[in-house]
């Protein structure tokens, strides 16, 4: 397939190169805004759950939970990082039916067979999918402040957390995206992605501290990106609890997360775009 | 002579099976070629490979004057793709899927509203326009679906079993949308399970089978290799078959064929229309009672049946019966 991943393939010729790669994206982004305005009842799902999170665990579950050595931190505010990164898993799935369901129709040969850029196409499916993300970034913030969760942080370092949730966010797009076109089964993405959201958010400390992992078992859990994500917006929001373990990723979660995130963008934007260029559609 | 499609020894495997073995075919511009076969015999590889959206394994092929694999882009600004199912949006408008394609083939924002205009009107699709296409019936997205590959007004049109699941009004209606674009000057690739449509629309057919061209040949070629014509009588019950039988003897080549689960009774004659008459009068003498008397020329299904050595089930289609007929003579 050597032929395909040419320089031609980001739309250079005569039209017009990137100019019109963008031109590609911004259109095909539109189509996916237009089917989220048409199944609101996607983003509803997709913004409710980690609302429904915030609530159970910000409000039932805080009352009985108090964690050790917090240097007065509350289980509502520890809480909030963990939802808030447990977003960006959501929505594996989301975009996962999303490409798959393209794949399985013939609407992408009919893209394929038009001389536009074909990583256009899973640009812009990554791209639409940030809304529902940020959508429902702002109703657990909403949620979380009314549950309780203060911050006493600086503008920049809330910015800087919510920059860094969002990549993070982005990776798992585009991971959706690699699981959508390698599964194409609706019932198998659905189920595969429940599951990556249950191991990845509860094999992290995203609602609870490690301390009481055994060894092993608490190295793997902290370099969980989620991990470290949530604990990179603990420090930055002065939510993160006194001691945190003493361990590389939990000692300098912001270094340690932003390289992850970095590095999990820098690995599956390529992959993904390589896996759409040779997917047969059938 | 100008030729618009052009494959060289097309081939394709996927892992043990090979999908293509080597297929070399022709297109003259403005002409329509037929791929007839099963499902499984190669067509949609082939229409894939011409339209760039998948490597050949083995052989070139050209589509509109440039290479599938080394220009692809060219080739893509010059063709039209409709494939086995119509690729439509189904929760945008007739009229957005119109203009999303029209961006990406970057006729510029103007242009391409009014191209999806023009195109609704061509198509008589104005009326529903502006509904999300998951309200359309079958025959309105394969109608939205071809307006959507003529877009930039291809000179190549690719079409993969285009009226596939469509009632034979909508069929009509696609068809003579087909025709309308061949007598613009456009060349035409379609592939078809049903022998009628290439027989309507093709001006030459493949037969394909496992990969391979079995036949290739006008729609009238391919008949004349399965034989010749021959008559075909009905008779109301199975007790008129031997009377009915015994007076077709005298004209009859070989010994008649029977199917008796239709009653019918199919004959080569020795000569056309003296045997014709000889064979009426002696039915109308022999007191059987005949409900259908006809003279039959093989139909695309008789020789794809021939070429792909099957037996054709009955002639009547009464399927359990697998009575060999008349065109297994030849």
């Amino acid at each position: 397939m050597s032929s395909l991943t040419g320089p031609a393939e980001f739309g250079a010729g005569t039209a017009g190169g990137r100019f019109a790669a963008v031109g590609d994206v911004l259109a095909l982004t539109g189509r996916h805004l237009r089917h989220l305005r048409r199944t609101p009842e996607k983003l509803i799902a997709v913004a409710l759950t980690p609302v429904a999170m915030v609530v159970i665990l910000g409000y039932l579950f805080a009352s009985v939970i108090t964690i050790k050595n917090s240097g007065g931190v509350e289980y509502h505010d520890y809480v909030m990082a963990g939802v808030f990164a447990q977003i960006g898993l959501t929505c594996i799935g989301i975009t996962a039916l999303g490409v798959a369901s393209d794949m399985g129709k013939g609407l992408i040969d009919r893209f394929r067979s038009l001389p536009m850029a074909r990583s256009s196409v899973l640009v812009s499916h990554t791209a639409a999918d940030l809304v529902p993300v940020a959508i429902s970034m702002v109703a657990v913030g909403g949620i979380g402040l009314l549950v309780g969760w203060r911050t006493d942080a600086g503008p920049l370092p809330i910015l800087g957390g919510f920059a860094l949730l969002l990549a993070f966010a982005y990776a798992m797009l585009w991971l959706g995206a690699l699981l959508g076109m390698v599964l194409r089964n609706m019932e198998a993405i659905n189920g595969i992605s429940a599951l990556a959201l249950v191991i990845l958010s509860f094999m992290s400390n995203s609602f609870m501290p490690l301390s009481g992992l055994p060894g092993w078992l608490r190295t793997a859990v902290e370099w969980n990106p989620v991990s470290t994500v949530s604990e990179a917006c603990r420090v930055l929001w002065g939510n993160a609890p006194a001691s945190s373990g003493g361990s590389l990723p939990m000692e300098h979660p912001v270094l340690v997360s932003a390289i992850t995130v970095g590095a999990l963008i820098a690995v599956l934007i390529p992959v993904a775009l390589r896996t759409f260029r040779t997917a047969a559609v059938r | 002579m100008d030729i618009a499609i052009a494959a060289e020894n097309l081939g394709k495997r996927y892992g043990n099976h090979q999908a293509l073995a080597g297929v070399d075919l022709e297109v003259r511009s403005g002409t329509v070629l037929g791929l007839l076969g099963h499902n499984g015999a190669g067509k949609t590889t082939t229409i894939r490979m011409l339209a760039t959206l998948l490597e050949p394994d083995s052989g070139s092929a050209r589509v509109a004057g440039f290479d599938v694999v080394r220009e692809q882009r060219e080739v893509r600004r010059r063709i039209g793709l409709a494939g086995q199912y119509a690729a439509v949006d189904e929760l945008l408008t007739g009229r957005e899927n119109l203009v999303l394609l029209g961006t990406l083939l970057r006729l510029g924002r103007r242009r391409a509203r009014q191209r999806a205009e023009e195109l609704l009107t061509a198509f008589e699709l104005t009326g529903a326009a502006d509904r999300p296409v998951r309200t359309y019936s079958g025959g309105m997205r394969r109608r939205l679906d071809l307006a959507a590959c003529l877009i930039a007004s291809p000179t190549v049109l690719f079409l993969d079993e285009p009226t596939t699941g469509l009632d034979p009004a909508s069929r009509m209606v696609l068809w003579k949308m087909v025709r309308e674009q061949v007598a613009q000057g456009v060349t035409v690739l379609l592939t078809t399970q049903y022998l009628e449509e290439a027989d309507f629309l093709a001006d030459r057919i493949m037969v394909f089978a496992a990969g391979r061209t079995l036949a290739e040949g006008t729609p009238d070629e391919l008949k004349q290799k399965v034989g010749e014509e021959w008559l075909e009588v009905a008779v109301a019950t199975a007790e008129d078959l031997p009377a009915a039988l015994s007076a077709l003897g005298p004209v009859a080549v070989a010994s008649p064929t029977v199917d008796e689960t239709g009653n019918r009774i199919s004959v080569q004659l020795a000569d056309r229309m003296g045997s014709i008459a000889t064979a009426a009068a002696a039915l109308e003498g022999c007191g059987a009672d005949v409900v259908d008397f006809a003279l039959r020329r093989p139909s695309l299904d008789d020789v794809f049946f021939h070429l792909t050595g099957e037996s054709k089930p009955g002639p009547n289609k009464s399927g359990e019966n697998p009575t060999t007929t008349a065109e297994d003579g030849s």
